[in-house]
């Protein structure tokens, strides 16, 4: 187990150093520079041009400037907005909480119905249930989610006036921010209401960011119990005469879930990228929305520790699921370790 | 499970309990975009001026809410010099300054902090210059540095300040965003502190709103400054919901999460118009899309060719197809919002037949071959720089001048016309205070070729007008020369001046007195709610 950790462990480093080249080269590889966008129609003087770029390092040869930054990330310096003037890691920790209340509420609507769906489908192989599971995941699946957002904000909010629009709690309600997630910051303070209206906030924005991981829950979900229904010890078992709930709840569920685990653990790079369209669309103060906006403004610190930031929280994830999976399925570990 | 249902009953029967006594009147704005920062001296956007300088801060002096004249702000008046290069300034008195968990002001206003305000962004010694990074774009780009030779204190409420050349649209730069008025008691303590750049981050302001907090890219909340010198804010709480998505503000606005919101999506307009939870506002804005000749080059160098390029574009079609109707044909290079406007020019009218005469007496009777570059971004006065290339392409092929439409990334298209690439390009431009230097000068004049005049117009007599209205204060004077001007401009055609767009603003009908400024802010001081 522990060759096994410390292999995985060592595949981190090249991923880490591939991903800081790739965010470095992809953003000077982007036409434009910071400057001039940013000075727009009135433009700037050279001299001042001059003055710019020697502050922000951007006179300095691309490998030069590279090694600088790879340096402060080592430290823990992730540099600064250029437009704010903010350390981009502080300015993540700020929007990181409103991101994370988000990601956790979508997994667990994405778990709590993609799973059951899934197993309900592959036992009914190829009922009206099953087709309706498959026709509405690839649905779901291929949702464009500005479309899919727009189209509940209208229905719920505007039509109904069920949900409010957008934001994490309504602008009239003064919450102090203590813990920085809205549910529990809503409850310790005094505003009448305030847990309500965050709540409500918070639901169509995760079932929208849900949508995607719960087609691909439940789809996966029901090849991998298809796969394992077939086995022969589940036969087995039946013949046993165990009844069919026992059989797949007990035998064929725990096995079928080895791979789903994986796939739920994969989820959460989707969660991450599907949270930039979707906390632009509800106004959802989080990095996702951060991200979006620093692309806008070509603000190149913030773009590149960002997305950095945000790389290694997956690759944490990853490899968190690795070992989990090797303490599931001891095979792996033996293979491979 | 259970358990935990029970704790959270509990928690919202306790917060129900606690009834917010006061019914504060709260008005919330669904803005555009999250600001920069919190120093209007820093920053170029509209979205950060909203957020700080339009109701946290005062000027010197402003402009009128709902238009670009200049009236007293925390100068009660002023005088200049016979020479036109001694502003006296007079300040009002009792103006108090805002507080918060740091800071309880223990003095008035007073022209240290004029001082203060000025000199941390002109002098590259001031102790706070290089605070908080430290670039001033505006002021820079003003070339205020170059202008001011010296700011002195005469005594506590008279401040005089003295420039190398008499500057007649130094008034309007003084009512400009990044010339907000800070306090100097406050950046002292900070400085004690050891904490000097708070006075960025947390704004202390004389302004009708007082910044109570920000959270990141969600919202900040401000609240009515009672001891306003202009008499508190028929409002109570202020709140600016950063809600990027135009479809969503206007979702906001339908739900009533929100009661104003700046720039709605041109396909939602129609809609707007009929919905009776919407008022919408209108008016023309300050600014100019325009098609430049590069004069420089052949055969744009012969005035003629240009008149007949002038003559064959259908502006009215234009008009309807990119605009959809939210702007007007521009027959002047400045918008008619702008005082000195000329009503009396004439502009091209479509006329083909014309325009192929007119080529014909240059000696292009068979056409030519040229280019229009187009934006490849939506500018409040080009909603779609494509398109319109395209028909202004159709509609040269019709009297034989074939054009190819060239495009580049936003900041290399800057650069690139910058340096007279071009033989046509789409271009525009947005007014910062009013004045019409600010248009004609800047995008015209023979020291602007190089920058922003990407029309690299360059003419003697046109330039010496513009030079005369520099240097004189009289209003009546200076109108003279740019309505002179004007004409001119249109006889020599540098430009095809296509539109000034219309800017709408969406406002709930509980809604009272909101004006659309000018100028682009959005100000919210004097509006009410029913």
């Amino acid at each position: 187990m522990l060759v096994f950790l410390f292999r995985r462990l060592m595949l981190v480093i090249p991923t880490f150093f591939g991903i800081t080249l790739l965010t470095f080269s992809l953003i000077h590889m982007i036409p434009g520079d910071p400057i001039t966008v940013m000075a727009g129609e009135r433009g700037v003087t050279d001299a001042r041009r001059a003055e710019l770029e020697a502050q922000l390092g951007l006179d300095q040869p691309l490998p030069v400037q590279y090694l600088h930054y790879i340096k402060n990330v080592l430290q823990g310096d992730f540099g600064k907005s250029l437009v704010t003037r903010e350390p981009v890691l502080s300015e993540f920790f700020t929007l990181f909480p409103a991101t994370m209340e988000l990601a956790f509420c979508a997994s667990i609507i994405a778990i709590l119905i993609g799973l059951p769906l899934g197993v309900i489908a592959a036992v009914r192989r190829g009922s009206v249930f099953d087709h309706s599971v498959m026709t509405v995941s690839l649905a779901g699946y291929s949702m464009p989610i500005f479309w899919w957002g727009l189209l509940l904000i209208i229905l719920f909010s505007v039509t109904l006036g069920w949900t409010p629009v957008s934001g994490r709690i309504a602008a009239t309600m003064w919450i102090d921010e203590n813990t920085g997630f809205m549910l529990i910051d809503s409850l310790l303070s005094d505003e009448e209401g305030a847990f309500i209206s965050a709540l409500s906030h918070l639901i169509l924005p995760s079932v929208v960011l849900a949508t995607i991981p719960m087609a691909v829950i439940a789809r996966m979900t029901r090849s991998s119990m298809l796969e394992v229904l077939g086995e022969d010890y589940i036969r087995t078992a039946r013949a046993k005469g165990l009844s069919r709930w026992k059989v797949i709840a007990k035998h064929a569920l725990r096995n079928a879930l080895i791979p789903v685990i994986t796939v739920i653990g994969l989820q959460v790079g989707i969660l991450l990228s599907g949270a930039i369209l979707t906390e632009s669309i509800f106004a959802w103060p989080g990095v996702g929305r951060w991200l979006l906006e620093s692309i806008h403004r070509r603000d190149y610190q913030v773009v590149q520790g960002g997305i950095l930031i945000v790389a290694m929280i997956i690759i944490a994830i990853n490899l968190l699921v690795d070992v989990m999976y090797g303490i599931v399925n001891p095979r792996i570990r033996h293979a491979r370790g | 499970m259970n358990k935990a249902l029970t704790l959270i009953a509990g928690f919202v029967l306790a917060s129900s309990v606690t009834i917010n006594a006061s019914a504060a009147k709260t008005l919330v704005y669904c803005s555009e975009g999250s600001p920069e920062g919190f120093n209007p001296a820093f920053y170029t956007a509209g979205t950060t001026f909203d957020a700080t300088s339009k109701n946290i801060f005062n000027k010197l002096v402003e402009f009128e809410r709902g238009n670009t004249k200049i009236i007293p702000g925390l100068a009660e008046s002023w005088t200049i010099s016979d020479d036109g290069t001694t502003y006296t300034f007079k300040l009002r008195k009792g103006v108090k300054f805002h507080s918060n968990k740091k800071f309880k002001p223990h003095r008035d206003f007073n022209a240290d902090d004029v001082l203060f305000s000025f000199n941390r962004q002109r002098l590259k010694d001031h102790p706070y210059h290089t605070v908080s990074g430290g670039s001033y774009e505006y002021w820079n780009g003003m070339s205020m540095t170059e202008t001011i030779k010296d700011i002195k204190k005469i005594d506590d409420y008279t401040v005089s300040i003295s420039l190398n050349q008499p500057s007649a649209p130094f008034m309007a730069n003084l009512a400009m965003d990044f010339a907000s008025i800070m306090s100097a008691e406050y950046a002292d303590e900070m400085m004690k502190a050891g904490t000097p750049e708070v006075i960025d981050n947390q704004p202390i302001g004389t302004g009708p709103f007082e910044f109570v907090d920000y959270r990141k890219d969600s919202q900040i909340r401000y609240k009515a400054f009672s001891k306003y010198w202009g008499g508190k804010a028929p409002i109570d709480r202020l709140v600016f919901s950063i809600t990027p998505d135009a479809s969503v503000r206007y979702a906001k606005m339908q739900a009533n999460e929100c009661q104003v919101m700046p720039f709605p999506n041109p396909a939602d307009l129609e809609k707007m118009r009929t919905d009776k939870n919407i008022n919408l506002m209108s008016q023309e804005g300050l600014n100019i899309g325009f098609l430049a000749f590069n004069v420089e080059k052949k055969p744009f160098d012969d005035r003629k060719v240009r008149q007949a390029l002038n003559y064959a574009i259908n502006k009215q079609a234009i008009l309807d197809a990119v605009f959809q109707g939210a702007g007007t044909v521009a027959k002047n290079p400045i918008p008619p919002t702008i005082w000195s406007y000329n009503k009396d020019t004439v502009d091209y009218d479509y006329n083909p037949e014309k325009a192929k005469q007119l080529l014909a007496e240059a000696g292009y009777s068979k056409g030519f071959s040229t280019n229009i570059w187009a934006m490849p971004v939506q500018r409040p006065y080009n909603p779609n720089a494509r398109r319109m290339a395209e028909l202004i392409q159709a509609d040269w092929a019709a009297i034989g001048v074939k054009a190819e439409i060239v495009s580049y990334e936003w900041g290399e298209y800057l650069a690139r016309t910058k340096e007279g690439e071009h033989d046509t390009a789409l271009l525009g431009w947005t007014g910062d205070n009013g004045d019409p230097d600010n248009f004609l000068y800047v995008l015209l004049s023979c020291d602007a070729v190089g920058g922003s005049n990407r029309a690299r117009f360059c003419n003697e007599d046109f330039d010496k007008l513009l030079k005369a209205a520099q240097v004189t204060s009289d209003i009546a004077e200076r109108t003279k020369l740019y309505e002179q001007a004007q004409l001119m401009f249109k006889k020599e055609a540098p430009w095809v001046t296509i539109a000034h767009s219309v800017v709408y603003e969406p406002v709930r009908p509980e809604v009272v007195d909101y004006k659309i400024d000018p100028l682009g802010g959005h100000i919210f001081y004097g509006v009410d709610l029913k």
